[in-house]
C-alpha cells in the first residue's frame, strides 16, 4: 500500500522551534512528529510514503534514509515548486498513488491520534466508494466545517462550513483513505481538497465518513502541539513514568535525562533527551525538548523549552512561553506567554505575550 | 563616620567625655488618621511602629537621638490611643535604660506646631538646651551629631536637616533656600509649584527653647489671619478649634527665615541617605537602605544564617530559615517565621510568623503578619529594578519601586503568582493575579 503526508510548508506557525528544525523533525513526545505517522502506516502494511513538501528537503534527507532502512518502507519527497494545496499534491504523486489499485492514505502531518490505518482500511473496502474519511466529535463545530451524513448511514451527504444552527458535531480529522480512482478527479494545480473535491464526491455518495475512536489533536501550534501532548500522554499511559509523590498524571522522561528526584513532574510533561532538571523545579503541561536544562526551583506550564536551552533558578514561565533552542532564561526572571528566537538570552521579566526577536 | 552609628550605645566609644548640655528629643507619630495612605499595612499596627529592617519604624529615630550624649529624654507626640506604644516604650527603656521615654498623646490634631506648644510645658521641663523635633514617616542615617555641632558653632534659634534632591522632585517637599556661606536658611515654601530649590527639609529639626514664643506668634498670627479671611468672630475661631492648629514647616519655620533664625544642615551626599514612607511600596527601598547602612556602619544589626545568603539581610532569631533557601539582598525576616527548603527572597519584608512553603519566590514584596505563601508560589513587585533606579531611591526619597504588598493573614495557594497586587488583610488568594487591588 501507498500514502502521501501533506507536510507542506516551513511550520510558521510552529515557530520559533521550526526556525532550527523542519516541522516534520520536531519531536512530539520524544520521536519526530512524522514518525509518529510513519510508524503506523508501515504498521498498517505501507509500503511507499511520500512526503508532500514546499521547500527543499535536504535538511531532512538522512533522517528520512535512516528510517527507510530501520522501517523497511521506501519514502520520496515530491516537491512542489508553487504551493498546491492540499489535493494538487496528489495529482504531483500520481506516478506512485496510482501505480496500482490498491487504496492510499492521505494525511495531514500536523495530526495527531491513534491512527486506526488497519480498521480504516476494512470500513474503505466494506462501503466500496472512492473514498474514507476520517471524522472527530467536537463539543463546539460551530468554529470548524462540519461533516453531515444521511440518516442511519456512513455516507456523507454534505460539508457545512462553520454552521450557525447545529447540523452535525462531526468534523473532517485530515485522514483519508481513497481508491485510485480518485485522481482522475484532480489536477497538479492548486486545489483545496476539502473545499473543491469533497463536495463533489458527497454528491455523488461516493465519500464515506469513519468514526475515529480515541483523541484527536491538530499540532500545528504551540497551544495545541501542548494539548496534543496531553491527549497523547494518556492514551500513552501504560508506558508512561509510575506516578509517585513527585510525579503527577503522565509524564515521559526520556532515559537519558537526568531528573532530581526532588523535582515534581506533571500531569502532561515530557522529558527529551539528555535533559536536567534540578531540584525543586516544577514542571506541568511543559515540554522539554533534548538537551535543554532546567535549573533548581525554576517554575514552568503550558510551556515548550527548546533544544539545548536553559530555565535559571526560581524562573517562572507560563502562557504558552516557547524557547527557541540555545535559549537562555536567566535566575528569578518570569515569562508569559514569550515567544523567545532562538540563541537569544532573557535577562528581564517578559510578563505580557511578547515575541523576543 | 564610625562616630554615627545609628542607635550603637553603651560601648562608651561614641560618648564624649566633656559633658554635653542636656538634649531631649521628640518624634511626632501623628495618628490612626494620618496613616491612610499607609493601607493596608497601617490597617493591623500603627504604622510608626511597622517593623523596617527589623525594628519598628521610630525605633531607627529613637536609637539615632539616643546615641547622642547629654540625651535626657524622648518623648513620642501624636494622637493614637494611650496604650499602643506601651510595648515600644518598654523596650526603649529596657535598651536604653539611662533616658526616660513618655508618649504624649493630643486628644484633638493640633498640627506639627501647635502640638509642640500645647506640650511646651512638658518639653522644657528639665531646662534642656535643645530639642530635636523629627518626623516619624522617614527613614535616614540621622546625622544628629553632626547637625548638633553645626547648631552650636552658629549660635542658631533652630537648625533643620536639609538633602540635595533631583531637581524635577524637589517640589514634592519643603523647599530650603540655603546660604551657601552662612548656612542661613533665606527662604522656605512647602511644596512649591515652581522651582525654588533643590535643597528639600527632611522634616527633622533642632531647636532652642525661645523657639516657643516664635510659635506663639504663629498660633496669633494664624488667629487672626482666620477671622479675617472666614469672616469670623474670635468664639468661633476657638470653637472650631482652628487656631491650635499650627503647621510646623509652613507657619512656623517660614517665619524664621524672616529673622535669619534658621539654618540648615545639609546632609553628606554618598554618605546620609534620607526618604520618606508615606506608601506601603515605599517600605522596600527603606528597608534597603538601612540594610545597606548597617552594612557599612552596624554590621552587628545584620544576620548570619545557614541559608545561602547574600547581604545585608536581618532574619530574627526565632525565624527558621531552610539551609536551601537564597535570601537578599536587602531582605528582613520577622520573629517566628518558617522559610522552606528552596525559597528565594529578596528585596523584601517578612513581618512576624509569615509562613513560606518550599521553592517559592518572594521578589520585592513585603508580606502581612501570618501571611501563608504556598509552594512555588511567587510574589513579586514590579520588574526588577537596574542600578539606576536602585540610585533613583537613594538619593531623591520619593521614588521607589512599586512592590506587591500583602495585608495581614492572607494565604496564596500552592503555584500561583501574584505580581504588584496590594491585597487587604485575611484574603485568600486561589489564582494568579497581576496589577490589582484586591479588597
Amino acid at each position: 500500500m501507498k500514502a502521501l503526508i501533506l507536510v507542506g510548508g516551513f511550520g510558521t506557525r510552529l515557530r520559533p522551534l521550526t526556525l532550527t528544525m523542519p516541522k516534520p523533525l520536531v519531536e512530539f513526545a520524544n520521536r519526530p512528529m512524522i514518525l509518529h505517522q510513519i510508524e503506523a502506516l508501515v504498521r498498517a502494511g505501507v509500503t511507499d510514503i511520500v512526503l508532500a513538501v514546499n521547500y527543499r528537503p535536504e535538511i531532512m534527507s538522512d533522517f528520512i534514509s535512516k528510517y527507510e532502512k530501520e522501517l523497511g518502507v521506501r519514502i520520496t519527497f515530491s516537491v512542489e515548486t508553487e504551493p498546491l494545496g492540499t489535493a494538487g499534491p496528489l495529482a504531483l504523486a500520481k506516478d506512485i498513488l496510482g501505480k496500482d489499485d490498491s487504496p492510499f492514505f492521505v494525511l495531514n502531518s500536523d495530526v495527531t491520534c491513534e491512527f486506526p490505518f488497519a480498521a480504516m482500511i476494512a470500513f474503505h473496502k466494506a462501503h466500496g466508494a472512492e473514498g474514507t474519511l476520517l471524522v472527530t466529535k467536537v463539543e463546539e463545530p460551530s468554529k470548524y466545517g462540519v461533516v453531515v451524513q444521511y440518516p442511519q448511514q456512513s455516507t456523507i451527504e454534505r460539508f457545512v462550513e462553520k454552521p450557525k444552527e447545529f447540523v452535525s458535531n462531526r468534523i473532517n480529522a485530515g485522514l483519508y483513505l481513497f481508491s485510485p480512482a480518485i485522481l482522475r478527479r484532480i489536477k497538479p494545480t492548486p486545489t483545496s481538497i476539502e473545499k473543491e473535491i469533497f463536495p463533489k464526491m458527497a454528491l455523488e455518495r461516493q465519500i464515506h465518513a469513519m468514526d475515529l475512536p480515541g483523541f484527536w489533536m491538530d499540532v500545528g501550534q504551540p497551544k495545541d502541539y501542548l494539548t496534543g501532548t496531553g491527549l497523547f500522554l494518556t492514551a500513552l499511559a501504560k508506558s508512561l513514568a509510575a506516578p509517585g509523590p513527585n510525579i503527577v498524571g503522565h509524564v515521559l522522561i526520556h532515559p537519558t535525562a537526568t531528573v532530581s528526584p526532588l523535582a515534581k513532574l506533571g500531569p502532561s510533561v515530557v522529558i527529551g533527551a539528555g535533559v536536567t532538571v534540578g531540584p525543586g523545579a516544577r514542571l506541568a503541561r511543559t515540554v522539554v525538548l533534548d538537551g535543554a536544562s532546567i535549573k533548581a526551583h525554576a517554575w514552568l506550564r503550558d510551556t515548550i523549552v527548546g533544544w539545548n536551552a536553559s530555565v535559571g533558578r526560581w524562573a517562572r514561565l507560563e502562557g504558552v512561553t516557547v524557547l527557541g533552542e540555545d535559549v537562555h532564561v536567566a535566575e528569578e526572571v518570569f515569562l508569559n506567554g514569550a515567544k523567545v528566537l532562538p540563541h537569544k538570552s532573557v535577562g528581564a521579566s517578559i510578563p505580557e505575550p511578547t515575541i523576543v526577536m | 563616620m564610625i562616630a554615627r552609628c545609628v542607635g550603637v550605645v553603651g560601648d562608651g566609644v561614641t560618648r564624649s567625655t566633656t559633658p554635653q548640655p542636656p538634649l531631649k528629643g521628640v518624634i511626632l507619630v501623628g495618628g490612626p488618621s494620618t496613616g491612610t495612605r499607609f493601607r493596608p499595612l497601617s490597617m493591623d499596627l500603627p504604622k510608626p511602629l511597622f517593623p523596617i529592617a527589623g525594628r519598628p519604624m521610630i525605633h531607627h529615630h529613637a536609637a539615632a537621638l539616643a546615641a547622642l550624649a547629654g540625651m535626657r529624654e524622648i518623648l513620642l507626640m501624636g494622637f493614637y490611643e494611650e496604650r499602643i506604644f506601651d510595648r515600644f516604650l518598654d523596650d526603649l527603656r529596657n535598651e536604653f535604660p539611662q533616658i526616660a521615654f513618655r508618649y504624649l498623646r493630643e486628644y484633638r490634631a493640633l498640627g506639627t506646631g501647635g502640638g509642640l506648644q500645647h506640650f511646651s510645658s512638658e518639653l522644657l521641663r528639665g531646662n534642656p538646651a535643645h530639642l530635636f523635633v523629627m518626623n516619624a514617616d522617614i527613614a535616614s542615617s540621622f546625622p544628629l551629631r553632626e547637625m548638633l555641632v553645626d547648631h552650636q558653632a552658629r549660635s542658631a534659634l533652630a537648625t533643620v536637616l536639609g538633602i540635595e534632591t533631583d531637581r524635577s522632585e524637589a517640589r514634592q517637599f519643603g523647599c530650603l533656600v540655603v546660604d551657601p556661606e552662612t548656612a542661613a536658611v533665606k527662604h522656605f515654601v512647602e511644596k512649591p509649584e515652581t522651582f525654588i530649590s533643590n535643597v528639600i527639609s527632611c522634616g527633622v529639626y533642632l531647636f532652642n527653647p525661645p523657639i516657643f514664643d516664635v510659635m506663639s506668634e504663629a498660633i496669633a498670627a494664624r488667629r487672626a489671619t482666620l477671622q479675617d479671611e472666614l469672616a469670623l468672630d474670635a468664639e468661633d475661631v476657638q470653637a472650631s478649634q482652628q487656631d491650635e492648629r499650627v503647621n510646623l514647616e509652613v507657619d512656623v519655620l517660614s517665619r524664621l527665615t524672616a529673622t535669619g533664625q534658621l539654618f540648615a544642615h545639609v546632609c553628606v551626599p554618598q554618605i546620609d541617605f534620607w526618604m520618606q514612607i508615606k506608601t506601603p511600596t515605599s517600605t522596600i527601598p527603606a528597608n534597603r537602605q538601612y540594610l545597606q547602612y548597617f552594612r557599612e556602619h552596624a554590621p552587628r544589626k545584620l544576620s548570619r544564617t545557614e541559608a545561602e545568603l547574600i547581604s545585608p539581610v536581618y532574619v530574627h532569631p526565632s525565624a527558621t530559615v531552610h539551609p536551601t533557601a537564597r535570601i537578599g539582598p536587602n531582605v528582613s525576616i520577622g520573629p517566628r517565621c518558617t522559610i522552606g527548603k528552596g525559597v528565594r527572597v529578596r528585596d523584601a519584608i517578612l513581618l512576624d510568623q509569615v509562613d513560606v512553603k518550599n521553592d517559592a519566590a518572594v521578589l520585592s514584596a513585603v508580606v502581612g503578619w501570618e501571611g501563608k505563601i504556598g509552594a512555588w508560589c511567587r510574589v513579586e513587585g514590579a520588574p526588577a529594578e537596574s542600578n539606576q533606579a536602585n540610585e533613583h531611591a537613594t538619593h531623591k526619597g520619593m521614588k521607589i519601586p512599586t512592590a506587591t504588598i500583602l495585608g495581614k493573614n492572607v494565604t496564596l495557594a500552592n503555584e500561583i503568582a501574584v505580581r504588584n497586587c496590594i491585597v487587604m488583610p485575611h484574603k485568600e488568594i486561589k489564582t494568579s493575579c497581576h496589577n490589582e487591588i484586591l479588597m
